[in-house]
């Protein structure tokens, strides 16, 4: 927290200054209070209930969690598609992270032209709706179409296509490259920034040392930007924990082939709403739910008190 | 002459790469453009006046309510989109401005919207919405977005107000200007610079979202363009003119703002504001 800004605003009268506070945050707290905060709690509590077949509700304790962890009928699909999940999280950190570093590290090169035109051109498919781009690649891989298989048979491997996204061997690495490809803007521009920062001094320095660009940039640069990289690799871990819009706008709600691309996101639907299969059931939803606030606040608390503490910071 | 090699070496990656993040936005729109058979025939070439077909575009109006899910889709935006600036960068001010006890502890309150997403509690959202019979309008997926895009928010304005000099407030109160004139009227309008990078975190989700669409309405009427286009795209999956036609549809308008905005898009991006 900042010191005080003004000295004259510490003399506001204690009743006056309750009811400047009462205005200016009253309408975002309220807001926020109530349709964000309670209703994780109001979830968490609900998880505690289950239904009775008569269409009452009693508390349950922790049996909705025996069952989602334990039990035959729910502990298949939950464990299925938290490693889904976990697969779609590591495909993110090998291929989005390491593109986005390297298509920073070309657009922050001194001197090159067209910079602003490829920085717009790379960010735009981020821009898009994932149900637009799930959709728009699921036409462009359909065997139907024929235009992945062209392309590659132009370059001579036409032999390597296949109907990825309908394989069970291959859906899930498919649409994880797919939301790759949209997303990597993200990691690209946060990382070109924190490289825009580093002063020029310290590269002169090390070209002066005799350091080549290569060199320069895994040893210098790329440890400088380390705590934008891990900070990125937390905003995907959220956002791949909390995924649903690709796999149910290109699978559906079923996330087939035969559950192969089920993950946590389009579980706790198809848990909560119902489906084809099942009778939706809130009180189980509810569980999901808490199952994946727990593990998004494990990946946040590891985060920020192993990661984050032992990151060396430089400030310029 | 190594100089010059190396910087085409780099051309040619970043424009391989450009390839391929356009590319398919491209072939999308470029042949919704084409009638079936050169849809099929040869996907890569554009249009010319022997293929030119708008039928896709024909039939997407005529079986979906396409121009109902864009103004539904604008309202739910620009509504929730002044809300979160006026409500963030009130309470912004607040945190900023005064000093009173629990201002950290609410800093923290505030946090926990930023990296937990709030879909997380859908269940209990649509509950409350069905008792308080806003279940199905365009007024519960605002108040949901308000809540959303409410902490980022307040956290950017926060660092913008910060920056604001010190005098120009204190000059205003010792002419006794009451606080919420100072703020309305000395501070609101420096914060014009912000609302672009504001705009970034909120705009483009909500324009974007399934989730609470899909969830909270559940007529044609208060469907929004993503919902609506995602409906229209499961039913018609082989008419692929209509397919075509209604992917552009919600592709175009997201670019040509993205193009207009893109400058300052990228700054609010790159400022420091997410820290």
């Amino acid at each position: 927290m900042p010191e005080p800004v003004s000295t004259i605003t510490a003399q506001i009268s204690r009743v006056k200054l309750a009811g400047l506070l009462l205005f200016f945050l009253g309408p975002a707290l309220a807001i926020y209070s109530l349709l964000s905060i309670y209703p994780l709690v109001a979830t968490m509590a609900l998880s505690t209930y289950t239904n009775d077949p008569s269409g009452g509700r009693h508390f349950a304790g922790l049996a909705n969690f025996q069952a989602l962890l334990g039990s035959a009928l729910w502990s298949k699909p939950f464990w299925n598609a938290l490693g889904n999940n976990l697969i779609f999280f590591a495909v993110h950190m090998c291929v989005q992270n390491p593109v986005g570093i390297a298509l920073a590290g070309f657009l922050s090169l001194p001197g090159l032209r067209l910079k602003g035109f490829y920085r717009t051109v790379m960010f735009l498919p981020t821009m898009l709706s994932v149900v637009i781009v799930g959709f728009s690649w699921n036409l462009i891989l359909s065997p139907l179409w024929g235009v992945a298989a062209g392309a590659l048979k132009a370059v001579g491997l036409g032999s390597l296509f296949a109907p990825w996204l309908g394989l069970e061997s291959s859906a899930l690495v498919t649409l994880s490259l797919i939301s790759v490809w949209q997303f990597v803007g993200i990691p690209m521009m946060l990382i070109y920034a924190a490289l825009l920062n580093i002063p020029d001094e310290l590269i002169d320095a090390a070209r002066v040392d005799g350091l080549g660009h290569l060199r320069i940039f895994f040893h210098i640069k790329l440890p400088l930007v380390l705590p934008t990289i891990s900070l990125v690799s937390v905003l995907t871990f959220v956002a791949n924990f909390n995924a649903f819009d690709l796999i149910y706008s290109v699978k559906g709600a079923l996330a087939g082939p035969n559950f192969a691309t089920d993950i946590l996101g389009t579980f706790f639907y198809r848990t909560f709403f119902g489906n084809q299969l099942q009778l939706g059931d809130p009180t189980m939803g509810a569980a999901v739910a808490t199952v994946i606030f727990f593990i998004i606040l494990v990946g946040l608390c590891l985060y920020l008190f192993l990661v984050q503490r032992r990151i060396r910071r430089y400030t310029f | 002459m190594e100089q010059r090699a190396r910087s085409l070496g780099v051309h040619l990656v970043l424009i391989a790469y450009s390839l391929l993040a356009v590319g398919p936005i491209l072939l999308v729109v470029m042949n919704s453009f084409k009638e079936r058979s050169a849809i099929f025939g040869a996907p890569l070439a554009p249009p010319d006046s022997a293929t030119f077909s708008l039928i896709g575009y024909q039939k997407v109006f005529h079986t979906a309510h396409i121009l109902t899910y864009y103004s539904n889709s604008l309202i739910v935006t620009l509504v929730s989109m002044a809300l979160v600036l006026l409500f963030g960068a009130m309470a912004a001010w607040a945190l900023t401005e005064y000093r009173f006890r629990g201002s950290t502890a609410l800093a923290l309150f505030l946090s926990i919207g930023i990296m937990v997403p709030i879909r997380l509690g859908s269940v209990a959202i649509l509950n409350m919405m069905r008792s308080a019979g806003l279940n199905d309008t365009l007024t519960a997926l605002i108040l949901v977005y308000v809540a959303q895009g409410l902490p980022m928010s307040i956290f950017i304005l926060s660092e913008f107000i910060q920056q604001i000099p010190k005098d120009l407030r204190d000059a205003a109160r010792c002419d006794g200007v009451p606080e919420t004139r100072i703020f309305f009227e000395v501070v609101a309008p420096l914060l014009r610079p912000a609302i672009a990078t504001v705009a970034v975190f909120t705009i483009v989700p909500i324009w974007n979202d399934l989730w609470f669409p899909l969830i909270l309405t559940s007529s044609d009427s208060t469907h929004t363009v993503t919902l609506g286009v995602q409906q229209f795209l499961g039913q018609y999956i082989t008419d692929w003119n209509s397919v075509l036609a209604a992917l552009s549809m919600a592709i175009l308008p997201v670019v040509v703002i993205y193009v207009i905005l893109s400058r300052q898009l990228i700054a609010g991006l790159t400022s420091g504001a997410v820290k």
